[in-house]
């Protein structure tokens, strides 16, 4: 028997590869270089290789390959996109995760243990932070652009391991932190084991892990049937898990809640980017001809979630739950992009996903910025007159709900809009109906916040808007400037996708 | 014509902390957008019923949107009601501002930025770009209400913001799916004119018809949608609501005219006797309502829900004068209901109270005041030789033609108007001045030049409407040719 070297086309892969190398370094870094050095240089190899790895996806753009990594990754328009979103969410997340008040000092102590109070009073933060995050990035920009089921599964683990371990990170109430942790780790093993029942069935069908020959064998047809609708709906299941779709979302208020805030904005933006990329794939290439066996369910998913995500969002009383179930409504919305199955309907989702990344970044960034003396505010009764004492954080967080709830001049709007009209024009008329009625109840309870921040008086408990650091700043003004952008001249952007938005198979 | 809508918005960014400041370039720059809309006016075509001054710039190709404006007979009136208005609501409430949460400076940004929105609302010959400033409207005014209002304004203005919203969001299923269509039938657009060309099966046109006509039914305040107008009109400041009566409601019988009349004229002619029925509810209901209050603000609230079923019953009567009529009426109800809440609102800050019943004798303390209010009353009603009176009778004489009954009832709307401005107007005005009232001072020199251009329309349009039916006649004529449908012969009582 043969072997032959395996054949690497390095241009293609050097983004995913920059940020592994990044990992690396920030690993290294951790064990040899010294406390008061640690946290400066940490930030600095992730934000460089973050950018180097932006520019490097910016230089292929236009290139299209199925061969990269001997066929188990495409390279293509979409893929090109999804990996730029992933990179530009990351970068702005990570300026958030600079602010080390927001974890523990020493994740491996026990909590409330005097090895903690040890490592905090004598300043011995750990920042085992950054690898992680670029750990995880580097799983994100694989799963979107995997064209083999099992390359699909190692993206999957390689960007939720860390993510499980950064859930636990958070420096107050550590116990639910890592509670959090515990619950997304545990349900996130099923859903990987439901993923990888449902790759082995799809085998069973098609003969291939490939999409090519999973695609092949639903045109040709001939196989078992039977097969290919378990395949799909267990890969589903996998695949709905991570976007938090209906239901599969039990663990998302718990994980937002628990979780660092900077963590939860990294992995509520970045992480759907990624899992809606995968999505998009696998469905308009892999599963594009079997529309028949999974539109039903899809539409009926997503129009559970929208309903679902915006009735319970309005009996929220914290600000991190109301966000989470918000971003369980979006991912209703988004799946209607998905079921459109055409191809405005992937140009809308991409569209989409970029515009919410960035917005739920920016409305996180805020929360961090509420504080009292034992960490961040979140109860949102607490946020009452926030609008009188910081004008400015107020404003821009209404700006980011503004864009939540899809009105007119901000990104969310053009989002929704273009989705919706994607869907209604491949005759799922139902979703959109749906899609519009949700958005209106959603909108009541983004406004309410807004009612809460601007028109009613402050109460006197000493909770108190941090001054942004510069970094925070940063991401706010960012996401803020793209929130408007997008809505008020999406052109460029919108066209900068339709010229690349064809999936190669 | 776009100048005084960017200028607007620019110059009330500029001014920082000076109050008085402020108040004069907001003044400043809404006399000149007034002076310049007339000047638009003057050079308007009359007898032209296609679209003019027309600018369109591309905004976002990929869905085929553009940034197109342009004005027929229908939206240089309500254009030039806006204008007048504007500089005349800054100039009564001076004072409005300082009650409220946040700066003056803040209020009259809020009030530019809404005029600008106005003007725009009335321009847009794009689908698209309607519905954005038809929603983006909602945020000043939501602002306005609950920033700057009375009472329960909080409440009031979520009220208002969820009604609103999810009329829009009704429309926008029905632009997205009209979208859709376009594209089905040669291409993307919004382009209104392209639009009304589409073809459509009824079931499809009924419920897009929906779609629409419940966004407009919810802003107009159309029975029984209306709910939220009257809570909005108490909490807002008399400026406020002066724009949200007099101009914003505007935009859902305008709404009707140009975009559920043009777009679907078969689900519009299925939909008449119910879209009849509910008009005329409105009138009597409003009325009756109207009788009952002892809150001055709502009472005006509830006397514009029976002006409104007037405007719509003369827009669905789908006659040229019926229509003629309801347009002209848009404009009056405007002026009327501007004299109304503005002197009211003097009234009202005067005596610190909105109870009808506090006040009493005005006539005899404050005599321009009075005088001012019981003019406005007098217009509300349509009396003759006041400007409603010509476009309320155009409206009963239009509807007559075709709906004899429905005309016949909502006349009794006229003689309940005269109970629900007399009753306040004779326990306000006259009588023996109630205790508290002494003292009141009556209008200065800046509310006398405030209410004076207001009153003054008032009277000329009552006694020589020509000019304004001129530009109106026009187009209406234009819409209900579109519609296929042609006037009624005159008949004898026989038919």
């Amino acid at each position: 028997m043969e072997f032959s070297a395996p054949v690497l086309n390095y241009t293609l892969l050097s983004p995913m590869l920059i940020v592994l190398g990044g990992a690396i370094i920030g690993v290294l870094v951790e064990a040899f270089m010294s406390k008061a050095l640690r946290p400066i240089t940490q930030l600095s190899v992730t934000l460089g290789s973050l950018v180097l790895a932006l520019v490097q996806v910016w230089k292929i753009r236009n290139e299209q390959s199925t061969t990269a990594a001997m066929g188990s990754v495409v390279m293509d328009g979409p893929a090109v996109l999804m990996q730029a979103s992933i990179l530009i969410i990351s970068l702005i997340s990570v300026l958030l995760i600079a602010d080390t008040e927001h974890f523990t000092a020493l994740a491996a102590a026990l909590p409330g243990s005097e090895e903690e109070r040890h490592a905090l009073q004598t300043g011995n933060q750990v920042t085992e932070v950054y690898p992680l995050t670029l750990f995880a990035v580097a799983g994100m920009m694989l799963f979107p652009i995997s064209s083999d089921l099992i390359t699909l599964f190692v993206a999957l683990e390689v960007l939720s391991l860390p993510l499980y371990l950064m859930a636990g990170l958070s420096r107050r109430r550590r116990l639910a932190s890592q509670e959090s942790a515990l619950k997304y780790f545990l349900l996130g093993a099923f859903s990987s084991a439901f993923f990888l029942f449902g790759a082995a069935f799809l085998y069973g069908y098609s003969a291939s892990i490939t999409f090519t020959g999973i695609r092949d064998a639903v045109v040709g047809g001939g196989g078992n049937d039977v097969f290919l609708l378990i395949g799909i709906a267990f890969l589903s299941v996998g695949l709905l898990f991570k976007v938090g779709a209906v239901p599969f979302h039990a663990w998302s208020p718990d994980v937002y809640q628990g979780a660092p805030t900077p963590v939860t904005a990294f992995m509520a933006a970045a992480t759907k980017v990624a899992a809606f990329g995968a999505m998009l794939r696998i469905y308009y290439t892999a599963f594009a001809n079997a529309q028949w066996s999974w539109t039903p369910m899809l539409t009926i998913i997503a129009i559970i979630t929208m309903v679902f995500g915006s009735l319970v969002a309005i009996a929220q009383r914290d600000v991190k739950r109301m966000l989470a179930y918000s971003s369980i409504a979006h991912a209703g919305f988004l799946l209607t992009g998905v079921i459109a199955l055409n191809k405005a309907g992937l140009e809308a989702s991409l569209f989409y996903l970029f515009a919410y990344g960035v917005t739920t970044v920016g409305a996180f960034a805020i929360v961090t910025l509420v504080r009292d003396s034992a960490g961040e505010v979140t109860d949102l009764n607490r946020w009452k007159g926030l609008g009188k004492r910081s004008p400015w954080v107020a404003t821009a967080f209404a700006g980011f709900l503004l864009s939540f709830a899809g009105i007119p001049l901000t990104s969310g709007f053009i989002g929704k809009f273009s989705i919706f009209s994607a869907a209604y024009e491949s005759g799922a008329r139902s979703v959109v109906i749906a899609g519009v009625l949700s958005s209106a109840i959603a909108a009541f309870f983004y406004i309410r916040v807004i009612v809460l921040m601007f028109f009613t008086d402050p109460v006197e408990d000493g909770t108190s808007v941090e001054i942004p650091s510069s970094l925070t700043s940063i991401t706010v003004i960012f996401s803020l400037i793209i929130t408007i952008a997008l809505g008020v001249f999406p052109a460029p952007v919108l066209n900068f996708i339709s010229n690349l938005a064809t999936f190669i198979r | 014509m776009l100048l005084p809508i960017i200028g607007s918005v620019a110059v009330g960014f500029i001014p920082k902390t000076k109050e008085v400041l402020t108040k004069q370039v907001a003044l400043a720059t809404t006399v000149v957008v007034a002076v310049a809309t007339i000047a638009m006016a003057v050079n308007f075509q009359r007898d032209n019923v296609d679209l003019q001054f027309v600018e369109k710039y591309s905004w976002i190709p990929t869905f085929g949107i553009n940034f197109a404006v342009g004005i027929d007979g229908l939206a240089l009136v309500l254009i030039l009601m806006s204008t007048i208005l504007a500089p005349i609501v800054v100039l009564a409430g001076w004072n409005e501002a300082h009650g409220g949460r946040w700066s003056v400076k803040t209020f009259y940004i809020l009030i530019l930025v809404l005029e600008t929105m106005m003007i725009g609302v009335f321009a847009a010959t794009d689908v698209f770009l309607f519905y954005v400033i038809f929603e983006a409207m909602l945020i000043p005014v939501y602002f306005l209400i609950g920033g700057y209002g009375t009472g329960e304004r909080s409440a009031a203005a979520v009220k208002f913001l969820i009604y609103s919203l999810f009329g829009g969001l009704l429309m926008l299923a029905s632009i997205i799916a009209l979208y859709v269509l376009s594209g089905a039938q040669g291409g993307h657009t919004f382009d209104l004119q392209a639009l009304s060309q589409l073809e459509m099966s009824s079931t499809t046109q009924n419920f897009l018809f929906l779609g629409f006509f419940i966004a407009f039914a919810i802003k107009a305040p159309l029975w029984p949608l209306h709910t939220w107008l009257p809570d909005a009109a108490a909490s807002a400041t008399p400026g406020t609501s002066v724009l949200l009566l007099g101009v914003l409601d505007k935009v859902g019988t305008f709404g009707m005219i140009r975009y559920c009349l043009t777009l679907f004229p078969e689900a519009s002619k299925t939909f008449t006797p119910l879209i009849m029925v509910l008009a005329v509810i409105s009138i009597v209901y409003g009325a009756i309502l109207a009788i009952g209050q002892r809150d001055l603000k709502r009472l005006i609230a509830f006397t514009s829900i029976s002006h409104f079923g007037f405007i719509t019953m003369g827009i669905f009567a789908m006659t040229s004068q019926g229509h003629s009529g309801a347009t002209l009426y848009m404009f009056n109800h405007g002026f009327s209901t501007a004299a109304l809440f503005i002197v009211g609102g003097w009234m009202i800050a005067r005596r610190g109270s909105s109870t009808i019943a506090d006040f009493g004798g005005l006539q005899r303390v404050t005599p321009v005041m009075a005088w001012s209010f019981f003019l406005a009353g007098m217009s509300s009603l349509a009396l003759p030789g006041l400007s409603s009176f010509v476009s309320e009778f155009l409206v009963l004489v239009g509807t007559f033609t075709r709906y004899p009954v429905h005309a016949v009832i909502a006349t009794f709307g006229i003689v309940l108007a005269a109970l629900y401005i007399l009753i306040p107007v004779q326990k306000a005005l006259h009588g023996p001045t109630t205790p508290g009232n002494e003292g009141l001072s009556d209008l200065n020199l800046r509310e006398k030049v405030a209410i004076a251009p207001v009153i003054a329309i008032i009277i000329a349009l009552g006694f020589y409407p020509a000019p304004l039916l001129n530009v109106i006649n026009p187009a209406s004529a234009h819409v209900i040719a579109q519609m296929g449908f042609t006037d009624p012969a005159p008949t004898n009582g026989d038919k």
